[in-house]
């Protein structure tokens, strides 16, 4: 069953089409990565699925609901739980405050469920000692996780991570792939990544962007194998 | 003690203490603070939106003066009794923020702090124009009798001082719920990372119509009761001066701290009183302190005593 599909997706920036006529669908429980050159139009098309940027065209369903003109906040409640490309924590907050405002809303006032829900995603990616830290005082490595800790939280059917590894060291993205293999079956996970080691170790499938279309579609043997996929962006090597 | 039970403590200890000094400080100083309670309701109401929703208003003079004429018109050409004038005024501010509210979440950053201020000038304007009215700039009194409430005579400096002193009460009493609950923090949330809240959830314009809303009703309740217990309504209130008070009250004292307004209410008024003891210059005095404060105490004398020791202040 699909969690999510687009149909004819697409969004023009004046003449430049960002994301022309995307048709996706991603099946619940799958693990997806979403890849391109930069300039494919990741970053837009995942900003209409989580209603960050307004479709021009076309339409997007979610759990079987039409949520193309749906302010993000709902998407959000609906189960879709998004973490940002470039880290956005609360700073000047401490991390267990950052977790709590992610989820408050799902336990209804519940303090007490709150705290216990929040020591949970903390356990999770691993950053529980650092709990009573303010969120800035963290090291780079930890505050993405932070991100990811506050998506978690809610408990979203559909986690939506925008380029995750991006300014982490090696020994971090190791950590990070065994958190999203942990992940894989509890939530369905829509991976934007850069990093093609990452995505071939996680995902189940992967889609292409190139030129705001859809290049290629397959599992990650097939797309290695894709001669287009090759030329635009893996490179001939 | 847990945080919050030390915040209650400290809190309600303020009051109490505020409530034994009416006994003992002289008539001046009695007169004061009674002034400078009042006044810090309308800080309080300020640090609602700009301390903690982040939101910079230039122009809260519009909802003071709507509660304060909200009063004293209906006292003055309705012949309604304090009660229900007290009443329409509170309604009057709260009617105010709504519809300004509306307008203001269409903008945002400067245009917001342009937007306020102009709707602000206009109400200034407003109640000059209705100068039968409102008698401008000179203003009105609100004649002894008729500042009564449950039999109480606020103009007696006793009533008066625990009439202002209630209000703050109760004043101190919702911004600590306020920043205690889910509400209160998702306001902080908004201020710190206006983008991130958004995409954990929450519905940013109602929670920033809700904190206009409560402010400006906070605003406009300060503003009725500076016209009961001090019996005088004039367009001096509604002016650009009195949009920039409560700016500077809040800074001083703290932006986004419960008590902030109150230490910088204080603070301002005794700054002036003492410095023009001294100089006719005594804005020069009062000048240069407050830009040392901006230089050693960026946040504020509450913000900075948090930042330094007592993190756990609200």
């Amino acid at each position: 069953m699909s969690l999510l599909s687009t149909k004819d997706l697409s969004r023009h920036f004046g003449g430049l089409k960002a994301v022309e006529s995307v048709d996706f669908d991603l099946p619940a429980g799958q693990v997806r990565a979403l890849i391109g050159p930069n300039g494919a139009g990741k970053t837009t098309f995942v900003g209409m699925l989580s209603g960050r940027i307004p479709a021009s065209r076309g339409k997007v369903v979610f759990d079987g609901r039409d949520i193309t003109t749906e302010p993000a906040h709902r998407r959000i409640r609906a189960g879709m739980a998004y973490t940002f490309q470039i880290t956005s924590v609360y700073g000047r907050l401490p991390v267990t405050e950052n977790v709590a405002l992610a989820m408050r809303w799902r336990t209804g006032g519940d303090e007490a469920e709150t705290r216990r829900r929040v020591a949970e995603a903390l356990e999770r990616v691993g950053i529980a000692d650092r709990a009573d830290q303010l969120a800035g005082d963290l090291s780079y490595g930890h505050q993405r996780l932070l991100e990811i800790a506050m998506g978690l939280s809610q408990s979203p059917r559909l986690l939506i991570l925008d380029e995750p590894t991006q300014g982490l060291a090696d020994s971090e993205i190791v950590d990070f792939i065994a958190l999203i293999r942990s992940l894989a079956g509890e939530m369905t996970i829509l991976l934007i990544e850069h990093n093609i080691n990452v995505v071939m170790q996680t995902a189940d499938a992967i889609t292409v962007l190139n030129s705001g279309q859809v290049l290629a579609e397959g599992t990650p043997d097939e797309i290695r194998a894709n001669a287009a996929v090759q030329a635009a962006y893996l490179g001939t090597g | 003690m847990t945080d919050m039970q030390k915040s209650w403590a400290l809190h309600l200890g303020i009051i109490a203490l505020l409530f034994v000094l009416q006994f003992i400080l002289p008539a001046y100083h009695h007169g004061s603070l009674a002034r400078i309670m009042v006044l810090t309701c309308y800080a309080m109401g300020y640090n609602i939106l700009f301390g903690y929703t982040g939101l910079l208003s230039l122009g809260h003079a519009l909802f003071f003066a709507a509660g304060m004429y909200g009063m004293s018109l209906s006292i003055q050409h309705l012949d309604w009794s304090t009660g229900p004038a007290v009443f329409a005024g509170l309604v009057a501010g709260f009617a105010m923020a709504l519809v300004i509210g509306m307008l203001l979440l269409r903008t945002a950053g400067v245009a917001f702090m342009i937007v306020t201020l102009m709707f602000a000038q206009a109400g200034y304007l407003t109640v000059l124009y209705f100068g039968e009215w409102t008698r401008g700039d000179e203003g009105f009194v609100i004649k002894q009798e008729l500042r009564r409430i449950a039999g109480f005579d606020l103009s007696d400096p006793t009533n008066r001082y625990f009439a202002a002193l209630l209000l703050m009460a109760v004043c101190i009493v919702i911004t600590l719920r306020v920043v205690q609950t889910g509400f209160g923090r998702v306001l902080v949330a908004i201020r710190e990372n206006e983008e991130r809240t958004r995409m954990l959830g929450y519905d940013i314009q109602r929670h920033k119509l809700a904190a206009i809303l409560l402010s400006g009703t906070m605003s406009a309740a300060a503003g009725a009761a500076y016209g009961l217990l001090f019996g005088y309504a004039g367009a001096t209130f509604a002016s650009v001066q009195y949009s920039i008070f409560p700016l500077l009250w809040v800074l001083l004292g703290g932006a986004g701290t419960v008590l902030g307004p109150f230490i910088g209410t204080l603070f301002m008024f005794y700054l002036i009183d003492l410095s023009s003891e001294l100089t006719t210059a005594y804005m020069l005095i009062a000048g240069l302190v407050l830009v040392a404060l901006t230089l050693f105490a960026p946040q504020g004398l509450v913000g900075e005593l948090r930042r330094r020791t007592l993190r756990w202040l609200p």
